[in-house]
């Protein structure tokens, strides 16, 4: 099983310290989310992890390899980091062609990956003329190339339409299902929400959090329920009572998080407390806690 | 199995991405048409420039380099495609896709290298000997003495045309990579090529060796039968630039393996 391992890597721009002392791991068979403000490090620490940048300190190894010492790098790691990063002029296939005699992988490749990425249909035509989404899925097809363990995407779904978006989030998860190690960035938790097994959430270059989807929600942006009733004083002493946190909301309302709407209900029911209003909020995603 | 790829396939690689440019052969295009249009449309002006001239001006006729003189143009044009084969992936950000394909960097430049020398080194030929038979038939339609490859020295010259045309095809992969954009490095060739030797006589006596190896000065010197005075060995002055070219295209190999991308 092919991981990413990330061991205190450091990078300095000048007196700016734009990566510090990450350390964290991506392991096979999931889609591990990298999440982060704009600015907070991510395609940095990509670059590191693929030798395009060289780390101020600290180490970053694929398969207990450093990147440039894979001696077939296509056949370990595809890697996606800029969906313009390809001549504008070159067809796809020639582009593809390109790259998997690079690493010695037999023609017919750049069809299969060209057939999964549902590019086929225009292989012979230039990048330039691709549509943003097209060229996404060029990208795609090149980093299947070599049919690699582990798969690093930075903010694929970038300036996609929604089904664009679905297709890719369907994608990778089947690329996780196949017992790929697959990391993915982005700066919306929305989008990681919908995802990603796995979270690695820095903010100015510094790891914050490093746990699984579901602890990350539950602790961070879990769903809060506005409850509103004629006690709201009496009842929120009931509901701390039973484990929940209590807020005043607008209007003299209850906004409860820890508990569910069904478990408020019931507990309601129960002290005979008259609910006018019970109303499960979703998560604010676009807030979470960076520092 | 996969086994691990060879110089070859870095070498196919860089060859598949350069033949599927239109703009390669747009180029080499352009360079037939400098290559030779200009002795075709130069040799009745050069001739009647021999026809016209003083006692000295005849003496010093030199029809070989008169044919070859497209070398000027032609250096700026197979530069552009020597400059265009690393900066275009910058420009793009296509260098992050081959460096993740091929990290060896060294291997990568080296096979771009490998790639423009081979390239120039047919185009110089194939352009060089046409443009001296094409110069020699106008000046011999014009009735100016003109020359055969049996010659003295004008096999050497053209040969060496073609070779000083390779030669710059480097120098331009060299200030592609250590530039990296293409408008910075195309400006730097310029300013080597033509502007250094415009300013000629400007510069202090110390700077007199270096100008000795400068292309288009000395180290063109080889595209000629009559020896300039300036620079009495031309194959000499040749190698002090190929020497100079190789020392830039090892600075550009170092830096290209340390430089972030
Ligand atoms: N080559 C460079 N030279 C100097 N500073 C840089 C360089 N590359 C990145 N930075 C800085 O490093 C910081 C992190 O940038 P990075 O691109 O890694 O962030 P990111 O998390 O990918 O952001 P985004 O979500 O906007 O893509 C930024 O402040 C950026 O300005
Ligand atoms: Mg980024």
């Amino acid at each position: 099983m092919t991981s990413i391992d990330v061991r205190g890597l450091t990078k300095r721009y000048g007196p700016r310290t734009v990566v510090d002392d990450l350390t964290f791991t991506v392991p096979a068979g999931q889609v591990t989310g990298f999440l982060g403000p704009n600015g907070a490090g991510k395609s940095t620490t990509m670059r590191m992890i693929m030798s395009l940048a060289a780390p101020s300190g600290g180490s970053v190894t694929i398969g207990g390899r450093r990147y440039r010492d894979l001696p077939v790098p296509l056949t370990e790691v595809g890697a996606l980091l800029d969906a313009g990063a390809v001549h504008g002029a070159r067809t796809a296939q020639d582009h593809l062609l390109a790259l998997a005699a690079s690493n010695g992988l037999p023609r017919r490749r750049v069809g299969e990956v060209l057939a999964r990425t549902g590019m086929d249909g225009v292989a012979r035509r230039r990048a330039g003329e691709f549509s943003l989404g097209m060229r996404q899925r060029l990208g795609i097809a090149a980093t299947l190339l070599g049919d690699p363990r582990v798969l690093i995407f930075d903010e694929p779904v970038n300036g996609l339409d929604p089904e664009g978006i679905r297709w890719i989030r369907d994608f990778m998860r089947s690329l996780a299902r196949e017992g790929r190690a697959v990391l993915v960035s982005s700066h919306l938790m929305s989008e990681m929400a919908q995802t990603a097994d796995h979270l690695v959430v820095i903010g100015r270059g510094r790891l914050i959090a490093d746990t699984t989807m579901s602890e990350f929600m539950r602790a961070n942006g879990e769903g809060t329920v506005l409850v509103r009733t004629d006690e709201p004083d009496a009842f929120a002493l009931r509901l701390s009572a039973a484990g929940a946190t209590v807020r005043e909301g607008p209007e003299s309302s209850l906004v409860v998080s820890g508990m569910t709407a069904a478990q408020i209900g019931k507990l309601a029911a129960y002290h005979d407390v008259a609910l006018s209003e019970l109303a499960p909020r979703r998560p604010r995603w676009r807030t979470p806690s960076w520092s | 199995m996969i086994t691990r790829p060879a110089f070859t396939d870095t070498l196919h690689s860089e060859w598949i991405k350069f033949r599927s440019l239109r703009s390669t052969w747009l180029t080499l295009g352009g360079l037939v048409v400098v290559g030779l249009g200009l002795p075709l449309l130069s040799a009745d002006p050069a001739a009647q420039g021999y026809l016209t001239g003083t006692i000295e001006e005849q003496q010093d006729w030199d029809p070989t380099n008169g044919s070859l003189l497209m070398f000027f143009i032609a250096q700026l044009v197979i530069g552009v495609l020597g400059i265009l084969v690393v900066t275009s992936e910058h420009a793009t950000g296509l260098m992050q896709t081959s460096l993740s394909a091929t990290p060896r960097r060294h291997r990568l430049l080296g096979a771009k290298v490998a790639v423009v020398a081979a390239v120039s080194l047919v185009a110089g030929q194939a352009l060089a000997f046409p443009a001296f038979l094409i110069g020699q038939a106008g000046f011999a339609a014009a009735g100016v003495p003109h020359a055969t490859l049996a010659d003295p020295r004008a096999l050497s010259a053209v040969v060496g045309c073609g070779l000083y045309l390779a030669v710059i095809a480097l120098l331009a992969v060299a200030l592609g990579a250590l530039i990296r954009a293409t408008a910075g490095a195309l400006a730097t060739l310029v300013g080597i090529v033509l502007l250094v030797p415009v300013l000629d006589g400007m510069f202090p006596p110390w700077l007199d060796g270096l100008l000795d190896v400068w292309p288009t000065l000395g180290g063109a010197a080889v595209i000629a039968t009559v020896p300039d005075p300036d620079y009495p060995q031309p194959w000499l002055h040749f190698a002090g630039m190929s020497a100079g070219i190789l020392a830039l295209l090892v600075v550009a190999f170092v830096l290209f393996e340390r430089r972030d991308v």
